[in-house]
């Protein structure tokens, strides 16, 4: 993590030179500060609009035009509920009721002791085999309330 | 030869524990000295049998599924690589009536090999495509295209060789192919699967587009949700680059095409290819009035092909086998193979490819095998978030355009979501509007405010508040959706709705919870 200013800084200059002279410059920046902190910081944003010459505005516009974009840092472990109809169909609603119950946080929210990050998700891919859960970068298939919390167990063990 | 053990990196394989169970099959066969090699291969779309575990040895191949790591020291006991009798045992993939009644084209190599392995691909008839079109002028590429028949896998089923004729005939330096892989329906996983199984098809098809138009750059924008497709067509570009089938001079031929991943960032909208368009461009995914078009004014104002995964694999078969062999398959103006994705409450989900034309009973029960909950079926949604709910009355409509079309229905990308008796309808159209609401680009009133309305106005039916009020007040908001919408988002997101209301009116009517 990142933490004076000066860092900050530098980060972002590293990546703006990664991307620069690239179609579209902007989106791969933000993924890329984001990959690297873990959100994009305010104070991030008049630092890139001026690295490519684009108003504060429209870096501001673009960040929260799209839902992966965060301004506050997550939790330790990101888990997405996918609440798109395939998942609905096989008990998505009574999940996502198990999961808030159990993590006491909802949508858009990170438990106070900073571990888990609950999002939303449309669709994961995972159609024929739902419901769908994403913990991280892994996808967990049928996943009843039982079976989610066999898996968040597995997170409790390894001490992050 | 040593034995080859098949076990699938697909993402829905992943999800039920396909790494597990190949560390534990080496673990097995370490243990007992048994000499065998893992091959990671793509899926062939039975999802309902992953992890779906292949043997290859002299006598061919043998598969066993649904393999949990559990089952595998037991699959040993069995006798587990060679002749093994066990439960799971399928016998040869390819003779599973599931697979065998389909007719694949596009899906054939799916699951067979390792998908980044580009001897595999040219040894079971990849790059055949590309190396006739290498032969051909642009313009008889096009002409092909134009003859088969082909219209667009992403939705919309535009005509794909009248597209490539615009951009072909509109003079530029620079002009571009653009690959929509956001793939954002529920219920849709085909893009994912052929990405992931046989990404160099997605690479071939895109690079004949190119040829045929005359560009030298590509893109593939592809959503920030699928990241097992990220890390295969990573790798996929850069062998392809390596071996000669991307790059400066593709195969010798003087022409130069080269292909850039782009991960979206989690809007639905970005599907939508002129919203796609301004987010690669790095801005926020905005419609564009239309015209101009994308095929004369597209990426960076450049004339430019945007196409659907499935549409760049079609032209593959297409090259490589004829026109006239790809038109033969279908009905009416319907022609080639539709892939359909069995999803949601399905006991034998995954992905079928038939010639256009079969019925939609046909494919939920004897493919789908029924409710994966064994509990009667009683809706099903065709064609994504904004495809209508169909009762069972409507069960034997022909899966073609034209039909779909007559039913107010729409094919869509093939997605098939089915639900049982438990679900909800009032609740669907409810989430239909929310789903209108959350993912708005925001440029038009009617889809901006209209679904925020929407989702109001039949809580307020479902309270059974000023209940004839608000029915005629949803019908409205419904019809200005439909006449005041820019793009499909707001203009189809009442047909849910509608359908809901018309075929499943009891769901709205007063209950006690
Ligand atoms: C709201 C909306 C979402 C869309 N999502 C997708 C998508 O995820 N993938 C896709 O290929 N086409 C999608 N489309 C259709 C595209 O706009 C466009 O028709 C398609 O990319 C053209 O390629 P094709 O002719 O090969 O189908 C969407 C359209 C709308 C209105
Ligand atoms: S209908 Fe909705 S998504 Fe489409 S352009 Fe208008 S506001 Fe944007």
């Amino acid at each position: 993590m990142q933490s004076s200013a000066f860092s900050l800084a530098e980060t972002i200059g590293a990546v703006v030179q990664e991307h620069i002279g690239r179609v579209g410059p902007l989106m791969l920046v933000l993924h890329a500060v984001q990959e690297r902190l873990g959100y994009v910081p305010s104070a991030a944003i008049p630092m890139i609009a001026s690295a490519l010459s684009l108003s504060r505005a429209e870096v501001h516009g673009v960040m929260h035009f799209y839902h992966d974009f965060r301004a506050e840092p997550a939790g330790n472990h990101i888990i997405q509920l996918c609440r798109a109809e395939a998942c609905q169909a096989m008990g998505a609603r009574a999940l996502e009721a198990h999961v808030r119950g159990k993590l006491g946080i909802t949508f858009g929210e990170t438990t106070p002791d900073g571990r888990f990050t609950l999002d939303p998700v449309y669709c994961l891919g995972n159609c024929a085999c739902a419901p769908t859960v994403r913990i991280d970068d892994d996808i967990h298939a049928r996943v009843t309330p039982q079976r989610f919390d066999e898996l968040l167990a597995d997170l409790q063990g390894d001490g992050r | 030869m040593s034995i080859r053990v098949f076990v699938p990196r697909d993402t829905t394989a992943l999800a039920l524990q396909a790494d597990a169970v190949a560390q534990a099959i080496t673990a097995e066969a370490s243990r007992r000295s048994i000499d065998l090699t893992v091959v990671r291969n793509g899926s062939r779309g039975a999802f309902w049998l992953e992890p779906l575990v292949e043997i290859e040895d002299e006598s061919g191949r043998r598969a066993f599924g649904p393999v949990s790591p559990a089952d595998v020291p037991r699959l040993f006991n069995n006798g587990f690589p060679g002749d093994c009798q066990d439960i799971l045992a399928l016998g040869p993939a390819d003779e599973l009536p599931w697979l065998k009644r389909q007719q694949r084209l596009t899906f054939a190599r799916a699951g067979l090999a390792d998908p980044l392995s580009i001897e595999s691909y040219r040894s079971l008839g990849g790059f055949a495509g590309l190396e006739n079109a290498l032969a051909l002028s642009p313009q008889a590429i096009v002409a092909a295209v134009k003859e088969s028949g082909l219209r667009g896998r992403g939705g919309a089923a535009f005509p794909t060789g009248i597209k490539w004729q615009t951009v072909l005939d509109t003079p530029s330096t620079q002009k571009y192919i653009v690959c929509n892989a956001d793939e954002g329906d529920s219920g849709t996983f085909a893009d994912r699967l052929l990405m992931e199984a046989d990404p160099y098809q997605l690479i071939e098809g895109m690079t004949i587009a190119a040829v045929a138009v005359g560009a030298s750059e590509g893109f593939i924008y592809l959503r920030s949700e699928y990241p097992e497709a990220k890390k295969i067509l990573l790798a996929a570009i850069s062998r392809a680059e390596k071996a000669g089938w991307l790059g400066g001079d593709i195969q010798g031929s003087g022409k130069k095409f080269h292909v850039e991943l782009r991960i979206g960032a989690g809007a639905y909208i970005c599907g939508e290819e002129t919203s796609l368009l301004d987010s690669l461009e790095g801005k926020r995914g905005l419609v564009r009035f239309k015209p101009p078009l994308p095929a004369i004014k597209g990426l960076l104002g450049q004339p430019t092909v945007i196409n659907n995964v499935l549409s760049f694999a079609a032209a593959t078969t297409v090259l490589a086998k004829g026109a006239a062999y790809y038109r033969d398959f279908g009905t009416g103006r319907s022609r080639g193979t539709l892939t359909v994705q069995l999803a949601g409450n399905i006991r034998r989900g995954g992905l079928v490819e038939l010639p256009f034309g079969r019925t939609l009973r046909e494919l939920v029960e004897d493919f789908g095998g029924g409710t994966a909950t064994g509990r009667p079926m009683r809706a099903i949604q065709v064609g994504g978030p904004l495809g209508t709910y169909l009762p069972a009355a409507q069960w034997d409509v022909a899966l073609d355009y034209e039909a779909f079309a007559g039913i107010s229905g729409m094919l869509g990308h093939g997605g098939i979501v089915v639900f049982d008796d438990s679900v909800d309808l009032a609740q669907q159209a409810r989430f239909a509007m929310e789903f209108c609401a959350i993912e708005s680009c925001g440029k038009c009133t009617p889809c901006r405010v209209g679904s925020v309305r929407g989702v109001e106005v039949i809580d307020r039916i479902i309270a059974n508040e000023h209940r004839a009020e608000n029915l005629t007040l949803l019908q409205e908001l419904c019809d200005t959706m439909v006449d005041g919408s820019l793009c499909a988002m707001g203009g189809l997101t009442p047909y849910p709705v509608r359908s809901a209301l018309q075929h499943f009116a009891e769901d709205f009517n007063i209950r006690d919870t």
